[in-house]
C-alpha cells in the first residue's frame, strides 16, 4: 500500500474535524458520517467482500438499537450496556436466518433478505414489549456519565471514530488473511469457489456473523446518540438501503469505500433534509435512488474504482 | 359461509396478483434479472388510472388499456436505458439498478402525490352482486375475471404464436436463438414492455377497489417475488396458480389471525419456500 500517508492524513483530518469548527450542525455531521461509515463498513463484509448483496441489514441494526433500549426500559441498564447483548442477538439471528439463506445465490439472496427484514419490521411494530408502533425512548436525562448522553456531538465523534478504526483494522486483517482470499473467490462465483475447495457456506457465515455484530453495534451507537427508536427508524427498508448505497458509492468490497461513500452521502442527505425540511426525506431518497441507478449503470465499482483508474492512468503517463 | 366469502375475495385478488406476477416471471425467465421495481410499476399504473379518471374523466374502458400502454413504454425505456447495460455487469449492479429505480419511482410519487391515500369512487363499475348469498363487489369481480383472462391470454400468446416462441427461444438459449435469426435484444425489450404492461393492467384494476399510495408498491413487489418463487421462475401457469393461492392465503390469514399479520404469513411462507425448495414449488431449474 503506497497510499498510507494519504490514509493517515485522512484520519488525522477526521479526528481534528470537531476541533476545527464550533458549529454544532457541522460537528453533528461529522459524527453522523462516522456512524454511517461504521454500518456501511459492517455491511461491506458480507455485501462487498463476499458479494452477497443483503438488503435486509436493518434486522441487525434494529437488534442493536432495540437491545439497548429494551434493557434500559425493562432493567434500567445504560443503553451502551445493551450493545454486547444486541451483538449476540444479531449474531444468533444471522446464524438462524443466514444459514438457510446462503444456499440462495444472487437475486434470490437479496429477495430473501428483503422479506426477512420486512417480516421483522411488522413483528416488532406489533410487539408490546418493544414499544410496538410507538417505539422506545432512552433516558430523558442522563443519570450518570455511563448513559453517554451528551449535548455536544463531539464525544460521539470520538466514540464512533474509535469503533470505526477497530472495524477497519479488523477488516484489513481479514482482507490479507486466508478469509480475505476465500471471500474474494466466493464473490467471483459460488460454484467456482467450491470447486477450488473453498468451504463456501462456512466462510459466508463467518462474514455474516462479523457483519451482523458490527451492524448491531452501529444500531446501539445510534440510539445512544439519538435516544429514540421506532420500527421505521430502526427496521425500515431505507435503513438497509442506506448501508448498501453508502458502500456501493464509495466502492463495495474495498477497505475505505464505505467511509468515502459516507463522507459524500451523509452531508448531501443532511443538507437536503435541512433545505427541504419535513418533506426532505422524500427528496433525499429520490437522490439516493438516482445515485444507485447511476452507479449501477456507469460505475459498479464506485468511487474507489474511479480513483484506481485515475491513478493507473497517471502512473502510465508518468512511465 | 363467511369462510367461502373470504376464499372468493382472496381468489379475485389473487387473480390480479397472478397477472402482474406473470409479467415479473416473464422478465425473469428471459434474462435472469429481477425487476425490484415491479411493485412500483403497479403503483404508477394505479396513479395513472386515478388521474385518468379524475383529470380526464376517462372510465375503466379507457384507463385500463391506457395504463397498459403507458407502462409498456416505461418497460421498454427502462430496458433500453438501464437493464440492458446492468445485465452485463456484476451482480451488485444488476440488483442495485432496478432497486434504485424502485426508490426513485416510490419517492418521486411520494413527492409529487404526497403520502395521502387516494382512491377511485366505489361505484365506478356497478354495485355489489349477490350470488347465492355471496356478496361480491362488481369492481373486484371485473378485476379478478379480467386479470384471469389476460394472464391466460399471455400464456397462450407465449405458447401458441410465433412471437411467443421467439421470446421463449431467447429465454431458453440466447445464443442459439441468435443463430436462428432472432434478435435477443428486441425480444428482451418486448418482454420488458409486456411485463410492465401487465403491471399497467393490474394496477388499473386494483385501483378500482383498493386505496392508492406511493408506498403500496413495496409490499406488491414482495408479493410478486413470492408468487414467482412459488410458481417457479419463468412459468406463467405457475404464477397463475401461485397468485390465486397467495390471494387465498392472504385473505384467510387476514380473517383468521388479523389483517396486520397477513403479510407476515405470506413473507414467512416465501422464506420457507426459498429455503426448502429454492427452485420454486413447480420450477425445475
Amino acid at each position: 500500500m503506497k497510499q498510507w500517508p494519504l490514509v493517515l492524513l485522512g484520519f488525522v483530518a477526521i479526528a481534528a474535524w470537531p476541533l476545527l469548527t464550533d458549529d454544532v450542525f457541522l460537528q453533528r455531521l461529522g459524527a453522523l458520517v462516522l456512524l454511517a461509515a461504521i454500518s456501511a463498513s459492517a455491511w461491506n463484509l458480507i455485501g462487498g467482500y463476499a458479494g452477497q448483496v443483503s438488503i435486509g441489514h436493518s434486522v441487525y441494526f434494529g437488534a442493536g438499537a432495540y437491545a439497548s433500549l429494551v434493557l434500559y426500559t425493562q432493567l434500567g441498564w445504560p443503553p451502551i450496556a445493551g450493545a454486547p447483548v444486541g451483538m449476540l442477538v444479531a449474531m444468533a439471528l444471522a446464524a438462524v436466518v443466514g444459514t438457510p439463506t446462503f444456499r440462495l445465490r444472487g437475486h434470490y439472496f437479496s429477495m430473501a433478505t428483503i422479506a426477512a427484514a420486512e417480516l421483522a419490521r411488522i413483528l416488532v411494530a406489533n410487539w408490546k414489549l418493544l414499544g410496538a408502533a410507538v417505539g422506545l425512548m432512552g433516558p430523558p436525562v442522563p443519570r450518570s456519565v455511563v448513559d453517554l448522553s451528551f449535548i455536544s456531538p463531539v464525544p460521539y465523534h470520538y466514540l464512533f471514530l474509535a469503533v470505526l478504526v477497530v472495524l477497519l483494522g479488523l477488516t484489513w486483517q481479514m482482507q490479507r488473511s486466508r478469509m480475505g482470499y476465500y471471500l474474494a473467490a466466493i464473490r467471483g462465483g459460488d460454484r467456482a469457489a467450491r470447486s477450488l475447495g473453498v468451504p463456501v457456506l462456512r466462510y459466508k457465515l463467518y462474514a455474516l456473523l462479523l457483519s451482523a455484530a458490527f451492524t448491531s453495534l452501529a444500531g446501539s451507537l445510534y440510539v445512544v446518540m439519538v435516544g429514540f427508536i421506532d420500527p421505521d427508524s430502526a427496521l425500515g427498508i431505507l435503513i438497509s438501503v442506506k448501508m448498501v448505497i453508502v458502500a456501493a458509492l464509495g466502492g463495495s468490497g474495498t477497505l475505505f469505500g464505505p467511509l468515502i461513500g459516507a463522507i459524500i452521502l451523509v452531508p448531501l442527505e443532511e443538507t437536503t433534509n435541512a433545505v427541504f425540511g419535513g418533506s426532505g426525506t422524500g427528496v433525499t431518497y429520490i437522490v439516493y435512488g438516482a445515485i444507485i441507478v447511476l452507479i449501477a449503470r456507469f460505475r459498479p465499482g464506485g468511487v474507489a474504482d474511479l480513483w484506481r483508474s485515475i491513478t493507473v492512468r497517471m502512473a502510465r503517463r508518468a512511465a | 359461509m363467511i369462510l367461502l366469502q373470504v376464499v372468493v375475495s382472496g381468489l379475485l385478488m389473487g387473480a390480479v396478483y397472478a397477472l402482474f406476477s406473470s409479467g415479473l416471471t416473464l422478465i425473469w425467465g428471459m434474462m435472469n434479472v429481477v425487476n425490484f421495481a415491479h411493485g412500483d410499476f403497479v403503483m404508477l399504473a394505479m396513479y395513472a388510472a386515478f388521474f385518468a379518471f379524475t383529470l380526464l374523466h376517462l372510465g375503466p374502458a379507457f384507463f385500463i388499456p391506457g395504463a397498459a400502454a403507458v407502462l409498456f413504454v416505461l418497460g421498454v425505456v427502462v430496458y433500453l436505458g438501464l437493464v440492458r447495460h446492468v445485465a452485463r455487469g456484476p451482480m451488485l449492479a444488476q440488483i442495485l439498478g432496478t432497486f434504485g429505480l424502485a426508490l426513485v419511482l416510490r419517492y418521486a410519487a411520494f413527492w409529487a402525490f404526497t403520502a395521502n391515500f387516494v382512491s377511485l369512487p366505489d361505484n365506478l363499475v356497478g354495485g355489489t352482486f349477490d350470488i347465492g348469498g355471496l356478496r361480491i363487489e362488481a369492481s373486484r369481480l371485473l378485476g379478478g375475471v379480467l386479470a384471469l383472462a389476460i394472464t391466460l391470454g399471455m400464456h397462450l400468446v407465449l405458447t401458441r404464436t410465433m412471437l411467443g416462441s421467439r421470446i421463449l427461444a431467447v429465454a431458453e438459449d440466447r445464443n442459439a436463438a441468435m443463430l436462428m435469426g432472432i434478435r435477443p435484444d428486441r425480444m428482451q425489450a418486448l418482454a420488458w414492455g409486456v411485463g410492465a404492461a401487465s403491471t399497467g393492467v393490474a394496477g388499473a384494476l386494483i385501483a378500482m377497489f383498493f386505496y392508492i399510495s406511493p408506498t403500496v408498491g413495496e409490499s406488491l413487489s414482495l408479493i410478486a417475488f413470492v408468487v414467482v418463487c412459488l410458481g417457479g421462475f419463468g412459468s406463467v401457469p405457475g404464477a397463475l396458480v401461485a397468485g390465486l393461492g397467495i390471494g387465498v392465503i392472504e385473505a384467510l390469514s387476514a380473517y383468521l389471525i388479523g389483517a396486520v399479520y397477513q403479510d407476515v404469513v405470506v413473507y414467512a411462507l416465501f422464506l420457507l419456500v426459498l429455503w426448502v425448495r429454492p427452485q420454486g414449488l413447480m420450477g425445475t431449474a
